[in-house]
């Protein structure tokens, strides 16, 4: 085991990014995520770490260039969040449509206007049909853990898709706590060295990329979607394997706290996890027999593990920290209701809104979640509740 | 679990000072665990933090409402309804000021005051009023929820040797009343 020390969110993901040997490094800085690609910046400079660093003018040019380095076969890293996410949607998507393997990590923040710098995970959220496999963390190990994890499923064969790995603005890229460091060796050891099956070279000049008609277009597009579905299985052996090497698994691409015998679930996204666990034992005390279901891969869906979690509760509500316009719901609620299909009919269900700009989600919210729950009388979906005052 | 809210202002290092204590709880094999609330980031606006020191994993990421201890590194703060806002019954307040304890509006329902004038000992110890490592210096005496040599190293380590002696004095010279 290496060193345990007090990080907070960023430096994890810092850590995490380093500890991979990324061959190229591009960042522009947007709160809450520069200290991410500044404590990386100062590892370079200092020796410690091999990488090539580029300080880039801005978002859309830190993804161009990590991804001209992962087209010539590097292994690559940057972060971002909210505005920085949005100027770089346009090569953010071609990325995974690329099928380039990378990890970038979403200091999640809540999307303008009203301005605002503080956390939500709009920005995560709003950019999910954006072919990237995607997971929330809870606590800081996490972060760092699921940054390994992201380069051996992002660059696994089967698979070769990026993957964002998202944690909370300030609520966890700020907050400090305890944290197991792997060592060098340790990671060493977990995650091979990268080769990308086809790459850019100048040896044996190629194209890439070149416009390809309607018919070509639509079997990558079934391919990608393909890739992500083989990629739910790849999760949870990727999980098995961090497990067997560094002794902490986090259950794949759901996780689950009492709610074997549950009869409401509280189904999270992130940080709001941990607070919904503490509740979770709080009702229980009193009675409630409720549990929690945690969205750690919001892309790919996991339908079947959502669907069997949730088959034997009376009811579930969706907290999210973030909104879908159009569906007066949070962001996930619709696609769980979705996952759920026939299964979702005899229980009682509403999406919880809670966290945008950086407000909390505290205790009594989410008590007033499982209150809510508890006081449905009728199946079918209840008024969203907005997790406010 | 123990909860302590952090009031101070911009450029007096509450986040600083409360990165050490955790560093110190888990260096020590505790739980910590700290969230920086900022508002604009400038001088002198007001800042508050969420500190929570336990013996088991710390799970909620939520903001500190009914605060066991509160930690006031300015003491023109304490006419912001926020900052005395939700003290529990018996709980401590650690306030930076040259005042009495009755000059200063304690609420009713607190347990044990204690004052120390932190920024004299900062100007003091290292001549600008950074009166953080003082007041880390008075937590560890009045709260002993933290391991008061190492917080001391630890703050030698992170700030030098001066502000090592600004905690000190604090830690001595604080009145708990």
């Amino acid at each position: 085991m290496g060193e345990v020390k007090a990080l907070t969110g960023n430096k994890c993901a810092t850590m995490g990014a380093a500890l991979c040997r990324p061959d190229l490094i591009a960042a522009y800085p947007i709160t809450p995520q520069s200290s991410v690609v500044e404590g990386l910046a100062d590892l370079v400079f200092s020796g410690e770490l091999n990488s090539r660093m580029v300080q880039v003018e801005s978002e859309h040019s830190a993804m161009s260039v990590v991804q001209g380095a992962a087209a010539a076969g590097g292994r690559v890293f940057t972060a971002t969040s909210a505005q920085g996410l949005a100027l770089m949607y346009e090569p953010y998507f071609r990325m995974s449509t690329l099928r380039l393997p990378m990890v970038m990590a979403i200091a999640t923040r809540e999307m303008t206007s009203p301005e605002t710098i503080w956390s939500g995970q709009q920005d995560a959220m709003s950019v999910r049909e954006a072919g990237w496999i995607q997971c929330f963390c809870e606590t800081n190990q996490e972060i760092l853990d699921m940054i390994i994890q992201g380069y051996m499923l992002a660059e696994d064969k089967r698979v070769l898709i990026p993957v964002n790995v998202c944690y909370d603005g300030f609520y966890s890229s700020h907050l400090v706590e305890r944290v197991e460091l792997p060592t060098q060796e340790e990671v060493d050891a977990f995650l091979p060295a990268y080769s990308l099956p086809a790459k850019l070279d100048p040896a044996t000049p190629q194209a890439l990329d070149p416009m390809t008609p309607g018919e070509l277009l639509m079997k990558y597009r079934h391919n990608h979607l393909e890739a992500m579905q083989a990629a739910l299985p790849v999760i949870d052996e990727v999980d098995a394997k961090f497990a067997a090497a560094f002794g902490r698994s986090y259950g794949g691409a759901i996780d689950t706290y009492r709610l074997d015998d549950a009869d409401y679930a509280l189904v999270t996204v992130g940080g709001m996890t941990g607070t919904a666990r503490d509740v979770v034992d709080a009702m229980r005390e009193s009675g409630v027999k409720v549990g929690v279901l945690k969205l750690r891969f919001t892309r790919p869906f996991p339908v079947e593990k959502v669907r069997a979690a949730l088959a034997n509760v009376k009811g579930f509500a969706v907290v999210d920290r973030s909104v879908s316009f159009g569906w007066n719901a949070g962001s996930m609620y619709s696609e769980v209701c979705a996952a759920m299909g026939e299964t979702l009919a005899g229980k009682a269900h509403f999406s919880a809104i809670g966290g945008l700009g950086g407000a909390d989600i505290s205790m009594a919210h989410m008590e007033n979640v499982v209150k809510t729950l508890t006081s449905l009388n009728e199946p079918g979906r209840a008024d969203t509740l907005w997790l406010m005052d | 679990m123990q909860e302590i809210r952090l009031h101070g202002r911009g450029g007096q290092g509450l986040v600083k000072a409360s990165h050490i204590v955790v560093r110190t709880a888990v260096e020590t094999g505790h739980y910590g665990q700290f969230i920086p609330f900022f508002g604009v980031e400038r001088k002198g606006s007001p800042v508050f933090g969420f500190l929570r020191l336990a013996e088991e994993p710390i799970r909620r990421k939520t903001q500190v409402y009914t605060p066991d201890v509160l930690i006031i590194l300015d003491d023109t703060l304490i006419h912001l309804s926020a900052t005395y806002a939700g003290l529990r019954e018996g709980g401590t307040v650690i306030i930076n000021s040259a005042h009495a304890p009755e000059e200063l509006a304690i609420p009713e329902q607190t347990g044990r005051v204690a004052v120390v004038d932190a920024t004299a000992i900062a100007l003091d110890e290292i001549g600008r009023n950074i009166p953080n490592t003082a007041m880390l210096g008075a937590f560890a005496r009045v709260t002993g929820l933290v391991d008061a040599q190492k917080l001391f190293d630890n703050i030698a380590a992170e700030f030098g040797e001066t502000n090592r002696e600004a905690a000190r004095r604090a830690y001595d010279a604080v009145r708990i009343c």
